[in-house]
């Protein structure tokens, strides 16, 4: 393998609550992601997607296990180093877009430099950095749109480039399309095809399959446990390892 | 996040709720408001008092006879002790660093010029030197001297008041009145004084105290107490130490009446003494007044903390956000730590203009005076920074501990 491992997990588990109602939501996860992968994580609801996602986004930490992130074990890390974390290595895409309504486009896609502790760039810098983004995204025209003046698509899209300004190793998406339509779905999935080809690394977890299906490698979850980690031959850069099982069709879940 | 972003940020957010906002600074703005104006209202009495007591004269000592060995229910008695008219002429003489002392006695006469009769008239009878002690000019002719005084020569200076009274336009100088059965002769006006301590200086009539102890003394009680006298007034040199001024009048006096400094028959009391003795008595209501004034900072203080609370519960998803998008605890923190800040700040300035505006008005629409306090205003200021950082910790800690996912969770 010769790109760089950015997610390394060994035998990460979470628990919730102690003794008779302890709740397992993570059961040992091993998973390796590779620079440039497109990642989708499948599982019925309760699976323990969103548990995994809020560790290797680093807003939570694991009961027991290890999470490598670009090298640097971060499983026992306090708040503000994971901010420090969050800051500077990952970009979030949530299921509610959560952008900031008082804030216009640009705004919201600038938020994420206030916390910048490195490399801190003039407001001018900023600005410029922000449009960029909005420019990759397709939105360069609605700058000064406030949230509530944009489609859910554009929304979402506003949120990729506010994911995408600090220039993250990783990108987590929760559910992205789950409050869109197919159209606006396909359209924001182009868009992540479109960073995938650009080599960056991007994990969406989804219940829906025409997502997945865009993606190149599918990890399925049950009971907080990895049940398939299944490559779809989608691929575009083939460069996935031949040594990883793929274990079980995905497409089982109804 | 530097300061500036952090500022622009929680303005924004206090301009989303701008009702709000202001609302919850009201009471900011009226606590500040009120200490300030509270201060100017305590400032400006303390200067009118300061003010009518310097205004006898500049650097005065005040002796006077002390009655503290009279049993109780029985009224003034006649005693022996006290001050005596003789004390003048030596603590003038002996004391260094005296310019001036003199001594009034007063009694109350009936006026008459032709057909013109002024009753209940105050004559004061004084010493040569009276005008120096007490600041008082001569407006036309003269004021009596020395020989006129030990001769109780029946001479009279008139207050402005009653030489318009009695004579109008002409010339009072040289003329006689009648006060009571004597006749004394007009020798000056005084200069227009006005009411200086609760006497107008114009109302009065000047003349020789030797002429009062042999006309005027109102009573049997008083012809009785003889050339005892209530008061005297000692102006001392600016140059001189005051406080070694007042040790050589205690000696001397003590030395002449016989007795010792531990059970003394006068009292001397300073004109800072006099200020000091009657600012106590504001003090009392002055206080009280400002603990009013910090307490309805506090309120405001706790206003604050309470619309932050609210805003924090509001705003749990942004505070999620903004943590999943990089932010520490420590920035979150501050960021409503500053809004707080921002808020008592906002409340500070209003309150700021207000008590300067409400002094201001007080002071024209009133009677009492008001001194706008420089320091007051910053103390008030100050307060009101201390309050919202005080008051906003609570509740930015509160968002700063929030556990990011639950916060993103929130609804
Ligand atoms: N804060 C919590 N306290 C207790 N149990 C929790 C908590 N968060 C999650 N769980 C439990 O952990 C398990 C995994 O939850 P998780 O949210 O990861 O599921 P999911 O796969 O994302 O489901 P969905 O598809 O519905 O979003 C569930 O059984 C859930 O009840
Ligand atoms: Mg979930």
């Amino acid at each position: 393998m010769d790109t760089p491992l950015i997610i390394q997990t060994i035998s990460l588990k979470k628990f919730y609550g102690a003794g008779e109602t302890q709740v397992i939501a993570l059961a040992g996860i091993d998973l390796e992601i590779h620079q440039g992968e497109l990642v989708a994580v499948m599982g019925p609801s309760g699976s323990g997607k969103s548990t995994l996602l809020n560790i290797l986004a680093c807003l939570d930490q694991p009961s027991e296990g290890h999470y490598y992130l670009n090298g640097t074990d971060v499983s026992s890390l306090n708040r503000t180093e994971l901010a420090f974390i969050r800051s500077s290595k990952l970009g979030m895409v949530f299921q509610s877009y959560n952008l900031l309504p008082r804030l216009t486009a640009l705004e919201n896609v600038m938020l994420p430099l206030f916390y910048r502790r490195e490399n801190r760039l003039s407001p001018a810098q900023n600005r410029e950095r922000a449009i960029a983004a909005l420019d990759i995204v397709g939105l360069s025209g609605r700058t000064h749109h406030y949230p509530n003046q944009l489609s859910g698509g554009q929304q979402q899209r506003v949120a990729i480039a506010r994911a995408l300004i600090n220039n993250p190793v990783l990108i987590l998406a929760d559910e992205p399309t789950g409050n869109l339509d197919s159209h606006a779905s396909a359209e924001i999935m182009e868009l992540f095809q479109q960073l995938h080809e650009q080599g960056r690394t991007i994990l969406i977890v989804t219940h829906e399959h025409e997502v997945a299906d865009q993606t190149e490698r599918i990890l399925t979850l049950r009971d907080g446990a990895l049940v398939s980690d299944h490559s779809n031959g989608k691929s575009r850069k083939s460069e996935r390892p031949s040594s990883q099982p793929a274990v079980e069709v995905p497409h089982e879940l109804s | 996040m530097n300061f500036l972003e952090i500022f622009k940020e929680s303005w924004r957010s206090l301009k989303a709720n701008k009702l709000r906002s202001l609302l919850t600074t009201l009471g900011v703005i009226i606590g500040v408001a009120a200490v300030i104006v509270m201060i100017a209202i305590s400032a400006g009495t303390e200067a009118t008092i300061a003010e009518s007591i310097y205004s006898l004269g500049s650097n005065l000592v005040f002796i006077s006879s002390s009655f503290s060995r009279v049993g109780p229910n029985q009224g003034p008695q006649p005693q022996q002790g006290g001050l005596v008219y003789d004390d003048v002429a030596a603590i003038r003489e002996k004391v260094k660093g005296v310019t001036g002392a003199t001594v009034d006695q007063q009694a109350s006469v009936t006026v008459r010029y032709n057909s013109t009769t002024l009753d209940g008239v105050t004559l004061i009878g004084t010493t040569p030197d009276y005008p120096t002690v007490r600041g008082l000019e001569v407006a036309s002719g003269r004021y009596f001297n020395e020989t006129e005084l030990e001769r109780a020569q029946k001479v009279a200076v008139l207050g402005k008041t009653i030489a318009q009274n009695l004579f109008g336009e002409s010339d009072p100088i040289g003329q006689s009145i009648m006060v009571n059965k004597t006749r004394l002769t007009v020798i000056g006006v005084m200069a227009e004084k006005g009411l200086v301590g609760g006497t107008d200086f114009d109302q009065l009539i000047y003349t020789p105290i030797k002429v009062v102890f042999q006309k005027f003394t109102p009573s049997q009680f008083a012809r009785f107490m003889g050339d005892r006298v209530r008061q005297i007034t000692v102006s001392v040199d600016p140059k001189a130490n005051l406080d070694d001024v007042v040790q050589q009048i205690n000696l001397l006096l003590a030395t002449r009446h016989g007795v010792t400094l531990d059970s003394p028959d006068f009292s001397i009391r300073t004109q800072a003494d006099i200020v000091k003795a009657r600012e106590e008595t504001t003090q009392t209501f002055r206080n009280l007044l400002i603990w009013v004034a910090s307490v309805s900072l506090i309120v405001g203080g706790i206003g604050i903390m309470n619309i932050m609370l609210v805003s924090v519960s509001e705003r749990t998803r942004e505070i999620g956000l903004r943590q999943a998008l990089g932010a520490t605890p420590w920035d979150i923190h501050l960021q409503f730590l500053t809004e707080a800040l921002m808020l008592s700040l906002v409340g500070g300035v209003i309150g700021m203009l207000a008590g300067i505006g409400g002094s201001f008005l007080f002071g024209k629409l009133s009677e009492m005076r008001t001194v706008i306090v420089p320091s007051a205003i910053g103390l008030a200021f100050g307060s009101a920074a201390l309050v919202g950082i005080f008051f906003g910790f609570l509740p930015a800690r509160r968002a700063a501990m929030l556990d990011p996912i639950v916060a993103l969770r929130h609804e």
